[in-house]
C-alpha cells in the first residue's frame, strides 16, 4: 500500500508573532515544528502500514530548505521517504500549494493520501481538499478514526454536534483531526536511520510547473497584530463577596448577561 | 460580468444556522454598497419552509434545491450542486459560515471554480469596489487583510459571531432548482449526534471554560451548572483535555476551537499563549484563578483571584437570581 | 573547531525535550512528593530507545555517540533530575561496564535487555566505609566450586531494588587491596541477595536509593565481569564515564531552573514593572546563563573525547565538578528570583535546588573531582 502524507512546517505554537520592517510576519528566529495536525497524519500513515503488514509511507511538503527538518522528523518517526518541493521565493496561496502538491502526486503511485485538516499558522483548512479536487478523488475531512480494507476507507469524522461514519473508495484524501491518534516520538534508532533515508528535493521546474501556473488567487494586502488586551479589574474580597460583585458587574457594567 | 452576493444557507435537520443570518445581515450591506443582489443558496430535503426565516434578514432571492440525496451533507453532493449553480449564475461573491460543513464545502467549490478562498474571516469591508477580508492567522496572534482581485466568485468563510444578525424583513423571490447531484463518493454509514441542550462552542454567545485548576473531570459539573444558568456552552483548555477530563470537541485554543463569544468565563485556566489564541477575541473575558500571576488575568476584563470551587457556585447562584429578575 | 551540533544531535535534543516536557514534566513534582518513580515513563523511554543510547545496534542500542547521550540526560534532567539519574545510572554505571568489559555471552545475556530497556541496571560500589575509596570494599567474593559466594552490603545504591541487573564490586583477596577486587553481574532474585533500607533523601526523591545486602549469595563464575583483580580498575573507568552522565544531569537541572527563572522574571511584576527590568536581576540572569554555557561546553567536550577514543578522565572530572557546582549555584539563584514563591512547592525551583545538591556528592564529590583533576595534572 502506497501512503502519501502531505505535511507543512509551521511556527511553534509558542512562537511570538512580530512584524518585520516591511510589515510582514517576521520569520527570523522563530522555532519551527511539524504542523501538529500533520503529525497525526504521519502517525496514522505509519499505523496503516504496520497494520497492513506492508506498504510505503512517503511524506511530501512544499516549502523552503528548512522544511527538511519537519520531513526528517517524519522519517525519524518511521516514514520511508520524503519529497520536498522548494518553489523558491514566490508568493503562494492555498491554490498555488495545492496545485504544486497535486502535480507532484500525480506522478506518483498512491492508494491513500493523508494530511492534517488544517495548519496552525494560516489555519485555512483547504489545501488537502483542493488537492483531492485536482486529482479528482474523494476527500473526507476531520477524521478521528480510520479503517482501510478492500480498497475502501471507513472514517469517523467530526460534524457539528456529533460525528458521522463515512465510507469512500480509495484512493482518497483524508485529513486528520486531533483525537485520531497519539503520535509517537521519533525513536533514537529512527533518528539514526532517518539520515540515510531518501529525501528528494525538487524545484518548480522539476515538478513541471511554471510560476504563472501557480499564481495565487488571493493576495495579502497587509498584516497587523491584535491590539493588546488590557488587563481589567481584579475584584477584591472574599469569594462570596467577589462572586456577587462579579455577577453585578457582568449585568450592569458589561451588560453581557 | 459576475454579479450577486451569495450566501450559503447552511441548515442541519431543518434549522438554519445562526451564522447564516449574520452573513445575510452583513451581506445585505455589501450588496447595497455594490448595487448587487443578495441571494441565498438553500440545499436539503423538505427545506422550502425555511425560506421565510431567510427573508427575515433581507435576502432578495433564494435558490432552493431539494432532494432526498441532499438530506445529509456530503462533500460531493453539495459541491456538485453548488458549483453547478455558481457556474450558471456567476455570482461575484460567495460567503459561507466557517462551520465544519462550510469549511468543507468551500474548499471543494473554490478549487472546482479555480478561485480564491479566504477562510475563518472576522471582518469584511468594501475598499475601492473590492471586498477585503480580515482573517486571523497564527491562531489570532496576527491578522491579515486579503482580497481576491481577479478570480470570481470571491469566496470566504466567516467565523460565527463576527457579524450581528439584524432583522430586515423582505419577501424573497424563490427559484427552485432541479439538482443534478451527480456521483457521491462519500457514503454516510452512520451519524451519531451528541444530545446536548447547550449551544455549540463556536456559535455560543457565552462560554464557561475549565482548565487544569478543575483538578478532575467530575468537577466540570460546577461549570455545567453555571453554563445552564447562562445558556452557555462549556469549553476546556488543552491541559484539561490532555488530562482526559474533557473531550477534544470541547477544547478551545490553537489546536482546538477558536471562539468569539460575547462572554468567556475562564475557570482555573492559566492562560497559555495557545489558549489565549483561541479566545482572546471574546468581547468580555472573566478569569477565576487562584494564582494571581496567571497569564489569563492579563487579558481578563474582570478577574477574581480565588478558589474557583468557592467562587463558581456562588456566581451561579447570584446570576440565577439576577437573570430571574 | 566545530561548535555546531550534528543533525541527529539536534534532533535528539528536540525529541527528548518534547518527550520530557509533555510526559515527564507533569509527573516530576508528584513523583518527588511521593518519593516514588512512575515506571510507565521507563517503558516509554525504552520504546524510544533512551535506555541504550551509546551502544551499538547489534546490542539493541541506538548506536549514537556520547554527546547524544549527554544531551538526552541533560534534557530529561531539565524537567526531572530523578529521571536523569535513572537513565544515567542505568546506562553509564551498569550497561557500560558490561559493554566495555563483558564477554560476548554476557553482552547478549545482560547488555541486550538493558539497552532495550527490558531490564533496569544499577552499580553496587559504595559501602559504609568505602565511598570514593573503591579499593577498600569489604564485600567479599569467595570462589567455591563454580560459584562466587558474596557477603557484605552496599549502600546508597541508585536504582536499588528497582533494577534487575547489578554490577557489584567485591573483594576477592583482601591482602591485595584494590588489586584484589573484582566486578560481578548479579541478578535481582538471586538467593542471598536482598534489599535493606530505602533512603529518604533531600533531593532526587523519586530516584530509588537502597541498601543491597549479600548473605552467602552464590553467583555463577561466568558472571565475573572482566578479570579477577580488575574490579577497582573497572569501577574507576566506569566512574569516569558516569561523571559525564552526572555532569549532564547537573547541566540539565541548571538549565531547567534558569528557564523557569527567566520565564518568571518576565511575568512577575513589582513596582509596576516586570522584575526582569531591574538591573540587579538582569545581572543574575546573565551570570546564570554564562555559567550554564560554560558547563555545557565542558560536558559536551568530555563526551566528545570519549567518542574520539581519547583520554577523558580529567575532562569528565572537570565537567562534573563545574556543572554540579553550576547547578547548585544556578538553582539557588533561581529560588531567589522566585522569592517567597520559590521556597514553596507550588513552583519547581525548590525541587531543582534540592536535586542539584546531590550532583556535587555522588559519583565522586567535588573534592574527589579536584583530586582526579590534580592527579591528571601532576602525573
Amino acid at each position: 500500500m502506497k501512503i502519501l502524507v502531505c505535511l507543512k512546517q509551521t511556527f511553534d505554537t509558542e512562537a511570538k508573532i512580530v512584524l518585520d520592517e516591511n510589515g510582514k510576519i517576521e520569520r527570523q528566529g522563530v522555532s519551527l515544528i511539524m504542523n501538529p495536525y500533520d503529525e497525526f497524519a504521519v502517525e496514522e500513515a505509519l499505523r496503516l502500514k504496520e497494520n497492513q503488514g506492508e506498504g510505503e509511507v512517503t511524506v511530501i511538503s512544499v516549502g523552503g530548505q528548512q522544511t527538511q527538518d519537519a520531513l526528517r522528523q517524519a522519517l525519524a518517526m518511521g516514514a520511508d521517504k520524503a519529497v520536498l518541493v522548494d518553489p523558491g521565493d514566490v508568493e503562494l496561496d492555498e491554490y498555488s500549494t495545492a496545485t504544486i502538491l497535486a502535480k507532484v502526486i500525480s506522478g506518483m503511485e498512491y492508494d491513500i493520501i493523508l494530511g492534517g485538516f488544517r495548519a496552525i499558522d494560516d489555519g485555512s483548512a483547504q489545501v488537502a481538499g483542493r488537492v483531492a479536487e485536482i486529482l479528482n478523488i474523494p476527500v473526507v475531512n476531520m477524521i478521528t478514526k480510520l479503517e482501510v480494507a478492500d480498497g475502501k476507507a471507513v472514517a469517523t469524522r467530526e460534524i457539528e454536534g456529533g460525528s458521522e461514519v463515512v465510507e469512500v473508495p480509495l484512493p482518497a484524501v483524508l485529513t486528520a483531526q486531533k483525537g485520531l491518534n497519539e503520535p509517537r516520538y521519533p525513536s533514537m534508532k529512527g533518528i539514526m536511520k532517518a539520515k540515510k533515508k531518501p529525501m528528494q528535493k525538487m524545484t518548480l521546474a522539476d515538478v513541471g510547473l511554471e510560476e504563472g501556473q501557480i499564481a495565487p488567487k488571493v493576495k495579502a494586502i497587509s498584516f497587523s497584530l491584535p491590539e493588546p488586551r488590557k488587563a481589567g479589574k481584579i475584584i477584591p474580597g472574599e469569594p462570596a463577596e467577589a462572586a456577587r460583585e462579579l455577577a453585578r458587574l457582568l449585568r450592569e457594567e458589561a451588560k453581557v448577561v | 460580468m459576475a454579479k450577486g452576493i451569495w450566501v450559503f444557507a447552511e441548515q442541519r435537520e431543518g434549522q438554519i444556522k445562526k451564522v447564516v443570518f449574520e452573513l445575510l445581515s452583513e451581506g445585505r450591506k455589501v450588496a447595497d454598497q455594490l448595487g448587487e443582489e443578495l441571494c441565498a443558496v438553500l440545499l436539503g430535503k423538505d427545506v422550502a419552509g425555511l425560506v421565510d426565516s431567510l427573508g427575515e434578514y433581507g435576502v432578495d432571492k433564494v435558490y432552493i434545491t431539494e432532494s432526498d440525496g441532499l438530506e445529509n451533507y456530503t462533500t460531493d453532493g453539495y459541491t456538485n450542486v453548488v458549483t453547478d449553480l455558481i457556474k450558471e449564475h456567476q455570482p461575484s461573491v460567495f460567503l459561507l459560515g466557517c462551520t465544519i460543513t462550510g469549511r468543507d464545502l468551500a474548499a471543494q467549490v473554490a478549487q472546482r471554480l479555480e478561485t480564491g478562498l479566504m477562510t475563518d474571516c472576522t471582518g469584511m469591508e468594501v475598499v475601492d469596489g473590492q471586498l477585503v477580508f480580515t482573517r486571523p492567522i497564527y491562531a489570532g496572534k496576527a491578522f491579515v487583510k486579503a482580497s481576491c482581485p481577479e478570480a470570481r466568485p470571491v469566496m470566504a468563510t466567516i467565523r460565527p459571531n463576527t457579524f450581528t444578525a439584524e432583522a430586515k424583513p423582505k419577501t424573497p423571490e424563490t427559484v427552485k432548482v432541479t439538482p443534478d447531484i451527480g456521483n457521491i463518493r462519500q457514503v454516510i454509514k452512520d451519524i451519531v449526534r451528541q444530545v446536548s441542550e447547550r449551544p455549540e462552542l463556536t456559535e455560543a454567545d457565552i462560554i464557561v471554560s475549565g482548565g487544569r485548576g478543575m483538578k478532575g473531570p467530575e468537577n466540570f459539573k460546577i461549570l455545567e451548572e453555571l453554563a445552564d444558568v447562562l445558556g452557555a456552552a462549556v469549553g476546556a483548555s488543552r491541559a484539561a483535555v490532555d488530562a482526559g477530563w474533557a473531550p477534544h470537541s470541547m477544547q478551545v485554543g490553537q489546536t482546538g476551537k477558536t471562539v468569539s463569544p460575547v462572554l468567556y468565563i475562564a475557570c482555573g485556566i492559566s492562560g497559555a499563549i495557545q489558549h489565549l489564541a483561541g479566545m482572546s477575541s471574546a468581547k468580555c473575558i472573566v478569569a477565576i484563578n487562584k494564582d494571581e500571576e496567571a497569564n489569563i488575568f492579563k487579558v481578563a476584563d474582570y478577574g477574581i483571584v480565588g478558589d474557583l470551587f468557592e467562587v463558581v457556585p456562588i456566581l451561579t447562584e447570584e446570576l440565577k437570581k439576577l437573570t430571574a429578575q | 573547531m566545530e561548535f555546531k551540533l550534528s543533525e541527529e544531535q539536534e534532533m535528539i535534543r528536540k525529541t527528548v525535550r518534547d518527550f520530557a516536557e509533555s510526559e515527564v514534566a507533569p509527573k516530576a513534582g508528584p513523583m518527588d512528593e511521593a518519593e516514588e518513580y512512575d515506571y510507565t515513563l521507563w517503558d516509554k523511554m525504552a520504546e524510544m530507545g533512551l535506555t541504550g543510547i551509546p551502544f551499538p545496534e547489534e546490542y539493541e542500542g541506538a548506536g549514537m555517540d556520547n554527546v547524544c547521550y549527554a544531551i538526552a540526560v541533560e534534557e530529561l534532567s531539565r524537567v526531572c533530575a530523578s529521571t536523569g539519574v535513572l537513565i544515567s545510572a542505568h546506562t553509564s554505571l551498569c550497561a557500560w561496564p558490561i559493554y566495555a568489559f563483558g564477554t560476548e555471552e554476557q553482552k547478549q545475556k545482560y547488555l541486550v535487555p538493558l539497552a532495550s530497556g527490558k531490564k533496569i541496571g544499577a552499580l553496587g560500589l559504595t559501602e559504609p566505609s568505602a565511598g570514593s575509596d573503591a579499593g577498600s570494599v569489604k564485600t567479599s567474593a569467595v570462589l567455591d566450586g563454580d560459584e562466587y559466594v558474596l557477603n557484605g552490603s552496599k549502600i546508597f545504591i541508585t536504582n536499588g531494588e528497582k533494577a534487575d541487573i547489578y554490577v557489584i564490586i567485591a573483594s576477592t583477596d583482601k591482602t591485595k587491596g584494590h588489586r584484589g577486587t573484582a566486578a560481578f553481574i548479579v541478578e535481582k532474585g538471586t538467593p542471598g541477595f536482598t534489599f535493606g533500607k530505602k533512603e529518604h533523601k533531600m533531593g532526587i526523591r523519586a530516584s530509588s536509593t537502597y541498601e543491597l545486602v549479600f548473605e552467602n549469595c552464590r553467583v555463577p563464575r561466568e558472571n565475573l565481569l572482566g578479570e579477577d583483580g580488575k574490579g577497582f580498575k573497572i569501577a574507576l573507568m566506569t566512574l569516569d564515564g558516569g561523571r559525564i552522565g552526572i555532569a549532564a544531569q547537573a547541566l540539565g537541572i541548571a538549565q531547567g531552573a534558569f528557564d523557569e527563572a527567566l520565564k518568571y522574571s518576565k511575568v512577575r511584576e513589582q513596582f509596576g514593572k516586570p522584575i526582569s527590568s531591574f538591573q540587579g536581576l538582569q545581572w543574575m540572569l546573565a551570570d546564570m546563563a554564562t555559567r550554564i554555557e560554560a558547563a555545557r561546553l565542558l560536558v559536551y567536550k568530555a563526551a566528545y573525547l570519549k567518542d574520539q577514543g581519547e583520554p577523558y578522565s580529567k575532562e569528565s572530572a572537570m565537567a562534573k565538578l563545574f556543572a554540579s557546582e553550576c547547578a547548585m549555584w544556578v538553582t539557588t539563584k533561581a529560588v531567589q528570583i522566585f522569592g517567597g514563591y520559590g521556597y514553596t512547592r507550588e513552583y519547581p525551583v525548590e525541587r531543582m535546588m534540592r536535586d542539584a545538591k546531590i550532583t556535587e556528592i555522588y559519583e565522586g564529590t567535588s573534592e574527589v573531582q579536584r583530586i582526579v583533576i590534580a592527579a591528571n595534572l601532576l602525573k
